[in-house]
């Protein structure tokens, strides 16, 4: 590939104008000065929308009765390339699975969302949320209640069929 | 009832009035222009700036001040421990009692006599103004030095030769001012605006446009703020102050910029001076008067609350403007080169001035010898003779460009090159070894 170079011919000190640039840019300064619309985003009172993929906090989806969706299948510790899910899945005398320890590690976590995607049964999501912040470091690991007390709504996986989510 | 100025026991209590409300004020303003600052900037950048404390942001200040205080003074290991806790002082002191001089409004009328609202107004006038501005740079140099810090030292050495520089210019700008008043109180360059029936800024405005050319520069205000000059010397002299010690050295810059602001609008805005004879105040042989009558005889003056109270808003109203302009300027130009700014000091505003002082000097002896009365006419004679002589400076400053128009708009052109595949993919290296 061939390269380009753009060569800029500045004109010679000695033709040109300091004053009259001064002015010019003092009157733009001023126009910018009084002109009413402005780029600040006030944050908390005004929230920029999410978008439907935006991958945050995770949440843990429940049944109608409060248990986590979540049959301890092991997919989402294997697959999650940053290890910050820890899992420990017991059985109940029905023979049904539960996590009995389901943590997140959110100081570890990439979001990549890849959880989400391999879970079996649509428990664990990312979610559409990231105003996260703690006092302490200890609290960025979410356990299980706090994963399914999340209210946030969850993202929305990619569909091949449909790529710019419409 | 005879106009008398307060004296006596009455005297002393106004004087102290006086002291604690205009330094409270100055420190005021000096609070808020920080505001003003922040805010004007982000306003230039379209943005919103601090608005969360207080409505529209106004108890910022408050709250700058509190985190301020309560910060950790830093002491460097290698500085100099007693320079560097001085240097702040050294610049804080100067910059807030310059105000002293300053008239800021018409003398109020009270049942035991006028006061006149000036906390001193001394003979010297305009020379303590200049002898303390100079002191300011001390500070500078002083803080600099002190840190033991090479940028530090940089931006204290920078300041000090643009300063001292500077001053000149300043000095030499005000001569003319001196020349038309015949004197150097502030009080009497106010009273002489009035009776010229317009301000300085008009007579003289050559020495105006130096004037504030070299405040700016005195100030160490962008374009001219080489004694910072964040993008060179991490933040000059005051790189290693920290907490009250460099809140001390922004209150010395604003303080500078207030007090200058101030000046400018008393020397060139006619201080307190609002249109019209109406305002009009002076003593004069035992008097307060308000003008002369044709056949050389006293009209007194009238001062009122009213008076007094409409003047001080004009007042204030010049010193915001000139602050606005300072902030305003700051953020829209440039910084200039070191040479660049040595350069414009010493071979374009010193011989400018020099030869201004020469035109106006001669100017007057003409005027006066021709027997034209001081009035408005003088001012007009003298209003055209600086009109030419600041239109020929920006002519020859600009090389005829400013009426014009620059070249670099027509002549700007941009070229593409390219750079063949061959050549561009070869391994520049040289091959072999």
């Amino acid at each position: 590939m061939a390269i380009s170079v753009k060569v800029m011919h500045r004109p010679a000190p000695e033709t040109t104008s300091y004053l009259r640039a001064a002015l010019s840019g003092m009157a733009l300064t001023f126009k910018h000065m009084i002109n009413p619309v402005k780029v600040t985003q006030q944050y908390p009172e005004e929230q920029t929308d999410l978008s439907p993929r935006w991958r945050g906090t995770h949440v843990m989806e429940t049944h109608a009765d409060g248990r986590p969706k979540c049959v301890a299948c092991g997919l989402c510790p294997t697959v999650c390339p940053a290890n910050c899910i820890r899992l420990v899945g017991g059985e109940d005398d029905q023979g049904n699975r539960y996590p009995i320890v389901y943590e997140i590690d959110e100081f570890r976590c990439i979001f990549c969302g890849m959880c989400q995607e391999v879970c079996p049964v649509e428990a664990i999501h990312v979610g559409r949320h990231f105003e996260n912040a703690e006092y302490t470091r200890d609290r960025f690991v979410y356990d299980l209640d706090r994963l399914m007390e999340q209210d946030h709504p969850s993202t929305l996986l990619w569909d091949p069929s449909d790529p710019s989510s419409e | 009832m005879e106009l008398q100025p307060i004296s006596g026991g009455w005297a002393l209590i106004a004087m102290a009035l006086k002291n604690l409300t205009i330094f409270t004020m100055v420190i005021i303003v000096v609070a808020y222009a920080t505001l003003a600052e922040r805010r004007v900037s982000a306003f230039i950048q379209d943005r919103r700036g601090p608005n969360r404390v207080g409505p529209f942001g106004l108890l910022q200040p408050i709250a700058d001040g509190i985190k301020n205080i309560l910060k950790e003074e830093t002491l460097p290991a290698t500085a100099s421990r007693f320079f560097f806790v001085l240097a702040p002082i050294l610049v804080l002191i100067p910059s807030l009692v310059t105000f002293a001089v300053i008239p800021i409004a018409a003398p109020l009328p009270t049942p035991v006599g006028v006061v006149d609202m000036i906390i001193a107004d001394v003979p010297i006038g305009i020379l303590y103004v200049l002898a303390f501005s100079s002191l300011a740079v001390y500070g500078v140099v002083l803080g600099g030095w002190a840190s033991n810090n090479k940028y530090a030292f940089l931006g204290g050495l920078r300041a000090s030769a643009q300063m001292v520089s500077y001053e000149v210019a300043l000095g030499l700008s005000l001569i003319a001012v001196l020349m038309l008043t015949g004197n150097v109180t502030l009080t009497e360059m106010v009273w002489q605006q009035q009776q010229l029936g317009m301000w300085y800024a008009f007579p003289l405005s050559l020495a105006f446009i130096l004037f504030v050319i070299s405040a700016f520069a005195e100030t160490n205000r962008l374009p001219f703020d080489m004694a910072e000059a964040e993008s060179e010397l991490v933040t000059g002299y005051h790189t290693e102050y920290s907490a009250m010690k460099f809140s001390a050295f922004m209150i010395g810059e604003f303080g500078h910029m207030v007090t200058a602001s101030a000046l400018m609008a008393t020397i060139f805005l006619g201080g307190w001076d609002l249109p019209g004879t109406w305002d009009n105040a002076f003593w004069y042989q035992g008097q307060l008067i308000g003008g002369f009558a044709a056949d050389g005889s006293v009209i007194l003056a009238q001062p009122a609350v009213w008076k007094t109270l409409l003047t001080f808003m004009g007042f204030a109203g010049k010193t915001g403007f000139f602050l606005l302009l300072f902030i305003w300027i700051r953020w829209t130009l440039p910084r200039f080169r070191y040479d660049q700014v040595m350069a414009l000091g010493w071979k374009v505003l010193l011989p400018t001035a020099l030869a201004y002082i020469m035109l106006i000097g001669g100017s007057i002896l003409v005027l006066d010898e021709i027997g034209v009365r001081w009035g408005f006419g003088y001012g007009l004679a003298l209003t055209a003779i600086s009109g030419v002589s600041t239109f020929a400076f920006v002519f020859f400053m600009d090389r005829g460009r400013t009426i014009t128009g620059a070249a670099a708009q027509r002549s700007q052109k941009v070229e593409i090159k390219t750079i063949p595949q061959a050549l561009a993919g070869a391994d520049p290296a040289p091959a072999g070894d």
